[in-house]
């Protein structure tokens, strides 16, 4: 292999690190008018009159807008593939506010002070409703969040309701539940909170908006989703998506947050109302406060074993907050079953319910581990209580009741396993982190103990029979290549690692590919990058556009070579008479060749020539999981219930690793992300319902102070259905943290800490009532 | 009201209010890499260094800057892409919405610091916020910069 | 962020005086790092930074440090790692970044008499005095309950002394506010004690710091570790009844009191060298 499973530096490496103007704020012109939105102070409220008069008078100020002025069509913005499963909730501006920071009104104007005078001068009588702010309320509450008869949902989701607060609901069950409880030997059944994690991409939502030559809406966005972009900005708008284009720069960051439409709308529709081009910067506080973040579960699962550790039966039930607008909250709320049950699939049997519910609180969307993060969480938490409960060295407990090789999985939609070295991911990090010597504790001092603790972790590669991949790869005329892809990098290395994978087919060198900006008038189209779907699908997509143009290359150089005899139409042309090693064409029968460079410019010249463009498509029926094991050891002291991270070590099979250095910083990355749910990120409301926690100054993302050190190793297998055997990578790494720090506390202390984050002053608690029911 | 700076070497007239603060100045003056990520003075991702200190320039008022040196990675880009080409070979430049602050620190540093541990660099780190790497890419890169690497 | 309408440069803090003073909405702006943070509107923002208060002096009998000295450089002066224990640079030091550090001054952060401030608390058990251009010279512990009046904060004043002194915070996260801080310093047998970030201002804890003085030199005469741990611990019960702690956002009031005294057990230690 030249390029796969090698540490190849990512191609726009050097731009970025040397500061290089291209992320969209430096490229937006500068006479875009500054797009400002004035948000709702209430939590839930009517405006009954909105007088916007005198924000219009103030200088500079070129166009005010409210609910009157946008299209009466509700929609989703949820990033996902049309028809999409997130509920049709939304307006760009609505009558009814329903979170603190929702939407009111935008105001356009040649600068930013101007901006924000206007928005102080805007005069907004509100009617404030009771909002419903406790999501265990929610159900069935008096107090409904969305109360309008245009509710719509694409499909016929079981359980929905909005007059009911309900986002979702149902059950999907498998075997004799109650059966197996009645005959197990222990039980373990409790609740597993996680808060609403911030994304905290370093850039934060922008955008810029232009009429371009033909009198089109152009949308330069840092989007995950440029093609959901196009299309949902064509709802919302009501104009055809013909009439917009999408561009995407590099991104500084997205994690699931720019999988949604955030800010494309206001600038959008200021330009399309003034024929002005604009601009929205998301300050850290709307970013925060204004936009999506992780779904806020409480989820409860029992678990039923034998003495000898034999797990019978799990049921999970997962009550999901989804905040004030419907986004994601199908599909997220699925993945805490379907992404955490199938790793025991030796049990008989399995229950998972879920209710997903609407409140008026900031709404969830998108973040990497999308659901599976929050049920590995309540369940790894529990099998790690029931290996306490037996006696049993957790580890162990694991390889007895693991997913194996070849096993088909009930709770993951009957797929089949295809590729697994889950055993060797635990083995190796129980080694890494010397378990065997280390487990349970040791005590340092009266009053600081060191702990290991544990936890697995799966994920999927892309949604199954819904994401969807184009890639093209033309030669050019100078025997290089471009490389045409319509998935987003921000900043996870995409193009770099789909280029390798385009190399490595063609047996090219990386710098004979340049990949193309994307951009929806010119790029193939492509779900875009979520679901840990990049490398795989679009990987795939761009396996097949190389090997497609392979064959190009070899038949034009076939007939350079011998028109006379090569006479047949491509599709009859058979490829394996010739050898191909990337620089030339050679007929294996008389050793003649051609070269790559007399190939390209002969068909970019001469009347026999024609257009080398391979192209390539993929879409998986099926999502094979990647797999991890975390370890981590810890260091509490006992006084203060303070803790840190001595070491954490992560040991990940995403099948062939194609790029050694970038997975290896995906998994140190989202390894801290982790550590940042399990110890740090905590959200407070206040009791009227404003966000409390909405800057870097009062919710606290793990500096590099605080993550301690962590440690990775890959232990691959071999995915028969990913391009040169591989699996995802991106988001499965942020899963195992926090049930392996909560194990870690419930080795060091004897506590079992349900909540998170973990802070001292909860352990603390924990402690001294371990201490006085001790005592009692 | 116009000032003088020293920007990056070069004798620079500016025009700015009373409350414009030097991170937005340096921006529509063209020095593009420098970058919010909070409005809360904590996350490092504008730092440029003033008289040659590191400082947060969204917090220092540009009229404050008036006939003294401003440094930002434009003028560094020699020692930007000595660091960069460490972090790009570990994979730690990832988005590198961040890197601009952070490098300006980590070249301060350099100047600063000889032969600094683990522990120092950490320290002197500690304002930079990241949030794709985890830290620990950089921490290779940066120790082989210093030449400290074990 | 806070707007101006007009900035000032003084050359002396005779003129700056008469800046800030000749219009009611004439405000000081030092580091800006809090300030940018709110939504004041300010006539004319006055600027320190030509006034020549960038200083850290030693004057014989005390250390000065001027209004307009950074953070950073009363962590690194080895002036301050020198004496006090080195409490003072120890203190600063793990706030946010050398970025910030870099910014904020000495004279910002005391005049705001924040209540999570790291610098304030070990102030405050040293024999320090605050230099004010109209009030003149206050004791520390005077001024921190004085309203904010319009006056300008020359200088901080520390007396020097044959002290031993130790300053412990608590912190979720490393760059975070501190969730309570303490300070205790030991001048000739006598005790002091303050606590900070409680979440409110800093103050002194005068009966805790008699008993550690009273009991203490019990303590000496035997050298017995346990009796210092029972000592810490009687300690622990009068600070909890003397200081009030308060619950915010970062910690509850019970848990802020519990830290306060593993806190006050650990000072004990480092100052008695156990």
């Amino acid at each position: 292999m030249r390029y796969v499973s090698r540490p190849v530096r990512k191609i726009d490496g050097m731009s970025l690190v040397t500061g290089k103007p291209l992320y969209t704020d430096d490229l937006a012109p500068k006479e875009c008018l500054i797009v400002k939105a004035l948000r709702s102070p209430y939590a839930y409220a009517r405006i009954k009159n909105i007088d916007v008069s005198k924000a219009k008078m103030v200088k500079g100020v070129a166009c005010v807008l409210t609910y009157k002025d946008v299209p009466k069509v509700r929609f989703t913005n949820a990033g996902q593939t049309y028809p999409e499963m997130s509920s049709y909730d939304r307006l760009i501006l609505d009558e009814y506010v329903r979170y603190v920071g929702d939407e009111v009104a935008l105001v356009a104007a040649a600068n930013e002070k101007a901006a924000i005078q206007a928005l102080k001068l805007i005069k907004v009588d509100y009617e404030v409703l009771t909002p419903v702010l406790d999501y265990k309320k929610a159900k069935d509450n008096p107090v409904i969040v969305h109360n309008y008869e245009d509710y719509h949902n694409n499909y016929d989701f079981q359980g929905q309701n909005n007059k009911r607060n309900i986002v979702v609901e149902g059950m999907d069950e498998h075997g004799d539940v109650e059966g197996e409880f009645s005959r197990s030997d222990v039980i373990v059944d409790h609740e597993y909170e996680n808060l609403a994690q911030e994304q905290c991409m370093m850039e934060t939502f922008r955008t810029y908006t232009y009429m371009d030559h033909n009198g089109r809406l152009c949308v330069v966005t840092s989007t995950q989703v440029p093609f959901h972009v196009r299309r949902i900005l064509s709802r919302a708008l009501q104009i055809p998506q013909s009439r917009i284009r999408v561009i995407k720069p590099r991104i500084g960051g997205g994690f699931g947050a720019k999988q949604t439409v955030v800010s494309e709308f206001y600038p959008a529709i200021i330009t399309l109302k003034t024929g002005l081009p604009a601009k929205i910067i998301y300050t850290r506080k709307e970013a925060f406060s204004a936009s999506n973040s992780r779904h806020q579960m409480c989820i409860r699962v029992k678990i039923g074993a034998d003495f000898d550790g034999t797990i019978r039966a799990i049921e999970l039930d997962t009550l999901s907050n989804q905040g004030a607008y419907g986004e994601h909250g199908t599909t997220t709320i699925g993945l805490s079953g379907h992404k955490s049950l199938p790793l025991y699939n030796q049990a008989r049997a399995f229950r998972f319910k879920y209710t997903g519910v609407y409140t008026n609180t900031m709404p969830a969307g998108a973040f990497r581990g999308y659901g599976a993060t929050q049920g590995l969480f309540a369940l790894e938490s529990a099998v790690n209580e029931l290996a306490v409960k037996l006696g049993m060295d957790p580890t162990r407990l694991r390889e007895k009741n693991m997913v194996r090789f070849g096993e088909i999985m009930p709770a993951y939609y009957n797929e089949k396993m295809t590729s697994s070295a889950l055993d060797r991911c635990i083995y190796r990090g129980r080694e890494m982190i010397q378990w065997d010597k280390k487990y349970p504790r040791t005590q340092i001092s009266d009053t600081k103990v060191r702990a290991v603790g544990m936890a697995i972790a799966m994920q999927g590669s892309g949604i199954a029979k819904v994401d969807t991949a184009g890639a093209e790869i033309k030669l050019n005329d100078d025997g290089f290549y471009t490389l045409k892809i319509g998935a987003t990098d921000m900043g996870t290395g995409c193009d770099t690692i789909l280029t390798q994978i385009a190399a490595e087919a063609l047996l090219a060198d990386m710098d004979q590919f340049i990949v193309a900006q994307v951009d929806t008038d010119i790029s193939p189209f492509d779900s875009g990058s979520y679901a840990s779907a990049t490398t795989y699908v679009t990987g795939m997509a761009v396996y097949n556009a190389a090997c497609d143009l392979k064959n190009k290359i070899i038949f034009a150089g076939a007939k350079m070579l011998d028109p006379e005899k090569y006479t047949v139409p491509l599709e009859k042309f058979n490829p394996k008479k010739f050898f191909f090693d990337g620089a030339n064409v050679t007929e294996v029968s008389s050793g003649k060749s051609v070269s790559i460079h007399d190939i390209a410019i002969h068909c970019a010249g001469n009347y026999t020539g024609t257009y080398l463009n391979g192209s390539g498509f993929y879409s998986s029926p099926t999502s094979p999981p990647p797999l991890m094991a975390g370890f981590v050891e810890i260091e509490l002291d006992k006084e203060t219930g303070k803790y840190e991270i001595l070491d954490y070590v992560g040991v990940v099979d995403c099948g062939t690793v194609i790029n050694t250095s970038l997975a290896r910083v995906q998994t140190e990355g989202g390894i801290a992300q982790g550590i940042g749910l399990a110890m740090y990120e905590d959200v407070k409301y206040s009791d009227k319902g404003k966000m409390m926690t909405n800057s870097f100054m009062q919710y606290k993302i793990p500096s590099r102070v605080d993550v301690g050190k962590i440690r990775v190793a890959f232990e691959s297998s071999y995915e028969p259905s990913g391009p040169y055997g591989a699996k995802s990578i991106g988001e499965i790494v942020v899963n195992t943290p926090s049930p392996a720090i909560a194990d870690a506390l419930r080795n060091a202390a004897d506590i079992n800490m349900r909540s998170l984050p973990i802070t001292p002053e909860k352990v603390l608690a924990a402690i001294e009532e371990a201490k006085d029911n001790g005592e009692g | 009201m116009l000032i003088h700076i020293v920007i990056n070497g070069e004798k620079r007239k500016i025009h700015c209010g009373p409350d414009d603060m030097l991170m937005e100045v340096l921006r529509d003056a063209g020095y593009k890499s420098v970058k919010c990520g909070c409005d809360t003075t904590n996350c490092g991702l504008c730092t440029v260094w003033l008289d040659d200190k590191p400082v947060l320039s969204c917090s220092v008022p540009a009229m404050r800057c008036n006939n003294r040196n401003v440094t930002t990675l434009e003028g560094v880009q020699e020692e930007a892409a000595l660091i960069g080409s460490l972090l790009v070979d570990e994979g730690a430049d990832q988005c590198g919405f961040c890197s601009p602050g952070l490098i300006m620190n980590i070249i301060a540093m350099k100047r600063e610091l000889k032969d600094p541990t683990e522990e120092e660099i950490l320290h002197y780190l500690a304002g930079n916020l990241c949030r794709c790497t985890g830290y620990m890419s950089q921490l290779r890169a940066v120790k082989k910069y210093m030449g400290v690497e074990e | 962020m806070f707007t101006a309408k007009d900035y000032a440069m003084p050359q002396s803090v005779e003129e700056a005086y008469e800046i800030l003073t000749a219009r009611k909405t004439n405000y000081i702006v030092a580091g800006c790092a809090w300030l940018r943070m709110g939504s004041r509107r300010i006539n004319t923002a006055v600027d320190l930074s030509e006034v020549g208060l960038d200083f850290i002096n030693d004057t014989g009998d005390a250390i000065e440090m001027g209004a307009m000295t950074s953070y950073r450089s009363v962590e690194t002066s080895s002036l301050l790692q020198e004496n006090f224990s080195g409490i003072l640079s120890r203190a600063v030091a793990s706030i946010i970044g050398i970025q910030f550090r870099n910014v904020v001054t000495v004279g910002g952060s005391v005049y705001s008499r924040f209540g999570f401030s790291d610098f304030l608390t070990p102030l405050m058990v040293l024999d320090t005095s605050v230099h004010m251009y109209k009030d003149g010279v206050l004791p520390l512990e005077e001024f921190m309950k004085m309203p904010y009046t319009k006056d300008i904060l020359v200088k901080v004043s520390v007396k020097k002394a044959p002290v031993i002194a130790s300053y412990q915070m608590f912190r979720n996260a490393e760059a975070d506010f501190p969730i309570v801080n303490l300070a205790l310093s030991k001048t000739d047998g006598r005790f002091k004690v303050a606590v900070g970030a409680r979440p409110g201002r800093a103050v002194l804890a005068p009966e805790t710091a008699g008993y550690l003085t009273r009991a203490l030199e019990d303590f000496r005469n035997q050298k017995d570790p346990k009796a210092l741990d029972e000592n810490a611990a009687q300690a622990g019960k009068i600070l909890g009844d003397e200081v009030g702690f308060g619950s915010n956002m970062r910690a509850a009031a019970w848990y802020r009191e519990k830290i306060a005294k593993v806190l006050l057990k650990r000072a004990i230690r480092e100052v008695e060298g156990c």
